[in-house]
């Protein structure tokens, strides 16, 4: 009865949020839902022990799949998302036979120059990639009406819902995921790798798997910044943003689901509420290097492990109580 | 066609005299700390900055701006060993991710005090020496050369034959026995901070005036120096100057006879080579990670 409750709050929430805010505030409420998937995804590929680098050039192969399916092959928008998504996470099947030769260090650094090697490729061929300046007119999406509400994707709330309800659908499979069988394993893989593969666990085939499910999540969430934005260049998807995903995650926290999630809104709040209307947008990235730094010396666990100190704290009185 | 080969020759010289430097450093810190410093590029970046300042601004000579540069470079070492890797000694990603921060502060500084602009620094010397008509190189180029000639053979003596290079050579193989025989960690982490940043310091500074300087010019630098230190082997020294030398080599060349994004792909496809066949690198035999 509570959980239905806060769900419906939480639906509440998410259709109630853009109205009242101005144009360029609900402009970045889609960037943010398009980041709580991307760093989202994340979080499961951590989840077998591996921190890749190559995580953003994985979302803009989605998002460079999909631009191209549209504009050379003809597909529609939202299928061409869905095959963004699928590319995205055949490439990663394809890099996981170098990279997972490697392990922790060198797999951080094998991920950094595939990742590299990738955007590389899309500087240097301008067919089709479009070179340096990338593509540019991207097919948006194209409007349509479901009888109570029509979506009309010029304006910004159109596509917060649109990106909401998908991300929403890849947020519960990933969830799901994590606690199926499948996901259990892949936890087990990281934390009792040699124990896993003595209970005949192939780890080589999980973490491949646990990769290229990731990579499909990012690949959605890079079709759908694609879609958004219209125009894409190997700069969208340089190390700095990298360096923002990794950020989110570690100060949520990556030993929850909800983590990487909250760090990616805590960071968004802060940076376009208070540093966009206080004017030190220039200053955007020393402030993000001071938080990282501050948080992974004083908060390594992250922001959930304030909530969870919160919750028990909540939690603790009643169990008492009860044994009284 | 002789000619070509000459000068490509010594463009290669000049190119792996200031990326040994860079990755001489790294491997120096990741011996002795178990660090991999993200923010070497920046190092590098304000090791340029140095000489922006003192060289092209304030009009002291070139050689006070790079040793400024450099003192500099190396206390901004010191100052990262003390605020963020020595507390962060048994956290194994903690240093790296710490040092991502410190290189997006360090950018983010040099954007605020000289802005995102590429820096006009006035030449130090337009004297070039002319082997042949096509093959020539200019004197600032053989001060680089020179600098890491110096620089290296210094510090190759320092850790060979003198008691605090012993020291830091053991607390880098087994710091818990170091540590038992007396030497302090503490002090080695300090020296190898120190002289790892003061040696990228040094050749930003020299090669300021040669380079185009912006604040993120680091990118490229840390990029090449991730590429020489898995090719040569992360723990070794002698390792990433020859890996320097061949990484120089193939990207001079084929940026001269393709072009500089081939040339970026080549250097990174040869990494990841190396990282399948041998993780440990060319030279390296000990593993650390």
């Amino acid at each position: 009865m509570l959980r239905a409750g806060i769900w419906i709050l939480a639906l509440a929430a998410f259709l109630a949020l853009p109205h009242g805010l101005s144009f360029s505030q609900q402009e970045i409420l889609v960037f943010l839902v398009i980041n709580i998937l991307l760093v989202a995804s994340y979080r499961l590929l951590t989840l077998t022990g591996e921190w890749s680098l190559g995580h953003v050039v994985i979302m803009g192969v989605g998002a460079y799949a999909s631009a191209l399916y549209t504009k050379e092959l003809g597909i529609a928008v939202p299928l061409s998302m869905l095959l963004g998504g699928l590319t995205a996470a055949l490439v990663a099947v394809v890099l996981s036979f170098p990279l997972f030769r490697m392990k922790g260090f060198y797999f951080l650094i094998g991920s950094f120059a595939a990742g590299e090697i990738i955007r590389l490729l899309w500087k240097r061929f301008r067919e089709p990639f479009g070179g340096a300046k990338g593509i540019k007119g991207i097919d948006p999406m194209p409007d349509f009406s479901v009888g109570f509400y029509r979506f009309d994707f010029f304006e910004p709330v159109s596509y917060y819902y649109f990106a909401g309800i998908v991300v929403g659908v890849c947020l519960w499979v990933l969830w799901r995921i994590e606690k199926s069988p499948v996901g259990l394993t892949f936890h087990a893989v990281h934390w009792q790798d040699k124990l896993a593969e003595a209970s005949g666990v192939n780890l080589r085939a999980y973490r491949t798997l646990a990769f290229a499910i990731a990579s499909g999540f990012a690949g959605i969430s890079g079709a759908l910044l694609a879609h958004y934005v219209g125009t894409i260049n190997p700069n969208s998807f340089d190390v700095e943003v990298m360096v923002f995903v990794l950020t989110w995650a570690i100060v949520g926290g990556t030993a929850t689901f909800y983590g990487p999630i909250l760090g990616c809104i805590a960071l968004t709040v802060l940076n376009e509420i208070v540093l966009r209307e206080l004017g030190f947008e220039q200053m955007r990235p020393l402030i993000y290097g001071a938080i990282l730094i501050a948080s992974i010396l004083f908060l390594p666990d992250g922001l959930e492990s304030l909530v969870q100190k919160l919750l028990r704290r909540k939690a603790a009185p009643a169990k008492e109580r009860v044994a009284e | 066609m002789l000619d070509l080969l000459a000068q490509t020759g010594l463009n290669a010289v000049y190119a792996a005299s200031y990326i040994s430097l860079v990755a001489v450093g790294l491997v120096l810190i990741f011996g002795v700390m178990g660090v991999l410093n993200f923010a070497h590029g920046e190092l590098f970046m304000a090791g340029a900055y140095a000489v922006v300042a003192l060289y092209a601004d304030a009009h002291l000579p070139f050689f006070v701006a790079v040793a400024a540069g450099l003192v500099f470079v190396g206390l901004l070492g010191l100052l990262m060993e003390r605020a963020l890797f020595r507390p962060l000694k048994d956290n194994p990603l903690g240093g790296l991710v710490a040092s991502i921060g410190f290189l997006m502060i360090l950018q983010s500084l040099a954007v605020m005090g000289f802005g995102v602009r590429m820096e006009h620094i006035p030449p130090v010397t337009q004297q070039v020496i002319e082997f042949s008509e096509k093959v020539r190189l200019p004197v600032a180029r053989l001060y680089v050369i020179v600098a890491a000639v110096v620089l290296l053979t210094a510090l190759w003596y320092f850790l060979k034959r003198t008691r605090f290079g012993w020291a830091l050579r053991a607390s880098a193989q087994d710091p818990e026995a170091a540590a038992l025989q007396g030497i302090s960690i503490t002090q080695t982490a300090r020296i190898a901070m120190f002289i790892g940043a003061a040696l990228a310091g040094v050749a930003g500074a020299l090669t300021a005036p040669l380079v185009s300087v912006n604040p993120h010019m680091g990118h490229s630098v840390i990029v090449t120096a991730f590429i020489v230190i898995i090719v040569g082997g992360v723990g070794s020294l002698e390792g990433a100057v020859i890996a320097s030398v061949v990484y120089a080599v193939v990207h001079t060349f084929v940026t001269t006879f393709f072009d500089g994004v081939i040339a970026d792909i080549t250097g990174l496809s040869l990494m990841l080579l190396v990282l399948i066949v041998k993780p440990t690198g060319l030279f390296g035999s000990r593993e650390r990670a």
